[in-house]
């Protein structure tokens, strides 16, 4: 195959990628965009197979089915309540591989053509070791956040003293590790820069906890973008490169979202350490005050009574499995002729759409899932919130208390809702460690219990 | 031959920048309930990579580059099957539902 025909192949399958994020823009068309990317991905292959130097088949071939046999295997099996986790995994191997990769061309640059051992070209060794650098980093970072999504490692941010000062030194390390490679192509150094950026990686991931793991998880995706780009540019391949660039800049597209879903800085996220401490202080002043308590027939009651209830989930109902249940619910209630609508936030969850998806799962309507800014002003006009599982993106403090940690945060203006109905587990305050004064308002409600367990009983009684 | 010379990397460059913007505004068009379906779609395009790993692992023979390569197209291809099938898996919970009564 001529140089031009490969070009022209691997521009096809670019542009399918491209095709394949643009069928995201609407439910209906994303499955078609799915497609694409899978002809794209296998254009990818079948064009490199047909390099006159590639001749392994037998190798290639064992080492696709393998991966892709497991990869089958993981994706059939994943619960969608685990899909933060799985992706951040995924990222961990895009990183990982990447590694790989860049070794490859170090070790043997001719098959990529790019020099010989030992003479390889300076921007050749600068765009290696930044490919490496990114992968490996993107490893472990994706790893730790993997544990800490699924539980293995606390979720609790860890913050230590000259944790900043650390980092900037390692990376300084990292940088005079690179220089150093550049002139000496020592293989010793190449895999000093991998460790380094591996320990980097964890570090870099340590100081950031629970709640803005959406943050940490679209950053990945990002790095895992830009570490495709670096190896794009060692191999000169256009395709890694629009790729990576295309993976780049979704991440960091979404990053900044959930950043802004939460009114902080994509910074001041990646220092990491929010909501340790405050924790304690914040709960004093309300200890008096008083909450009103009901059980699931009260809430039947009150929302059978109701011409319209819009149900606010977050990641509380993804930990209970509530999705189902709080589906039947609905669908009870719809069925009384009473408008039953979901407002998700855009932090709610550990990663960016988790709602969307485990209400999907749940077979709700994607049409009566609204966002934030589609839904918000109705809550005045609405008879009843109810709030499973969320509880800081809920918090009118965000509007009125300059000193809190979530002031200016854009949150559901559930408390102009006449009731509001809140599940909860107990008084326990949310993930910024503030305390919900929506708790002690006259028209809300309280339903302490497990959200899933909640959502049945309710539906017991509507029957 | 200096197949690296500063005219590839130029190219390489005016390539990168014009695929962030098309990036920037193809995911701004992205509906936020299509979020994940999005991370999980660029979680297997980004495992491209495999192109690389399949030539360090093409030529014949046994050295440490085409052992670092076969690793590199496992791993690479434990996310593109992963990515592109949960990926499947979600958008196909997105299909319209039909306007029925359920039984319950």
């Amino acid at each position: 195959m001529s140089a031009n025909m490969v070009a022209v192949l691997y521009l096809l399958s670019a542009l399918l990628f491209i095709f394949a994020l643009r069928g995201l823009s609407h439910p209906e068309s994303s499955r078609l965009g799915n497609i694409f990317g899978i002809v794209g991905m296998v254009i990818a292959i079948i064009t490199t197979l047909m390099f006159k130097s590639v001749l392994s088949y037998t190798e290639i071939g064992a080492a696709i089915l393998i991966g892709g046999a497991i990869g089958t295997f993981i994706a059939l099996r994943i619960e969608m309540t685990a899909l933060p986790q799985l992706v951040a995994a995924f990222h961990s191997l895009v990183g990982i591989a990447a590694v790989f990769v860049a070794a490859a061309a170090f070790y043997d640059p001719a098959s990529f053509g790019i020099g010989n051992f030992d003479s390889i070209g300076t921007s050749s060794l600068v765009e290696m070791s930044i490919g490496t650098f990114i992968g490996a980093i993107t490893f472990s970072g994706s790893i730790l956040a993997f544990g800490k999504l699924q539980g293995t490692v606390s979720g609790k941010p860890i913050v230590f003293k000259f944790q900043h000062t650390i980092n900037a030194l390692i990376l300084l390390f990292i940088v005079a590790l690179i220089v150093m490679f550049v002139i000496n192509q020592s293989p010793t150094i190449f895999w000093s820069i991998v460790i380094v950026s591996i320990i980097l990686g964890f570090l870099v991931v340590i100081p950031i906890g629970g709640a803005d793991m959406p943050v940490v998880v679209s950053m990945l995706n990002s790095y895992s973008g830009w570490a495709a780009c670096g190896i794009g540019f060692t191999l000169s391949n256009n395709l890694l490169i629009i790729t990576g660039a295309l993976v780049g800049a979704s991440g960091a597209i979404l990053s900044y979202i959930m950043s802004k879903g939460m009114n902080r800085s994509i910074i001041s996220v990646v220092l990491g350490g929010f909501g340790g401490e405050q924790a304690a202080s914040a709960t004093s002043d309300n200890s008096d005050k008083i909450v009103k308590q009901g059980n699931a027939e009260d809430a039947a009651y009150i929302m059978k009574n109701a011409d319209s209830v819009i149900i606010v989930p977050g990641y509380g109902m993804a930990v209970a499995q509530a999705q189902h249940a709080l589906r039947e619910m609905g669908e009870i209630l719809k069925k009384e002729g009473i408008n039953v609508r979901y407002a998700i936030h855009p932090v709610a969850g550990r990663m960016p759409g988790h709602m969307n998806v485990l209400l999907a799962e749940a077979n709700v309507p994607y049409e009566e899932v609204l966002e934030l800014d589609e839904i918000n002003h109705d809550f005045p006009m609405t008879e009843v919130s109810f709030v499973i599982g969320a509880n800081d993106v809920t918090n009118p403090a965000a509007k009125t208390d300059e000193a809190s940690p979530i002031y200016g945060m854009p949150i559901l203006d559930v408390e102009k809702s006449q009731t509001v109905l809140f599940i909860k587990r107990s008084m326990a305050t949310g993930y910024s460690g503030v305390d919900n004064e929506l708790f002690y308002r006259d028209n809300t409600t309280m339903l302490f219990g497990d959200a899933k367990k909640m959502c049945e009983d309710i539906v017991k009684s509507l029957a | 031959m200096e197949a690296h010379s500063s005219e590839v990397f130029v190219i390489g460059l005016t390539v990168f920048f014009l695929a962030c913007i098309i990036g920037y505004y193809v995911v701004w068009s992205v509906t936020p309930a299509l979020h994940s379906p999005l991370m999980g779609v660029t979680n297997a395009i980004s495992s491209v990579i495999i192109v690389g790993a399949i030539l360090a692992a093409g030529p014949i023979g046994h050295d440490i580059s085409k052992f670092f390569g076969i690793i590199g197209v496992v791993l690479a291809s434990i996310n593109i099957f992963g990515g592109f099938i949960v990926t499947y898996r979600m958008l196909s919970m997105f299909k319209k539902k039909p306007k029925k009564e359920k039984k319950d």
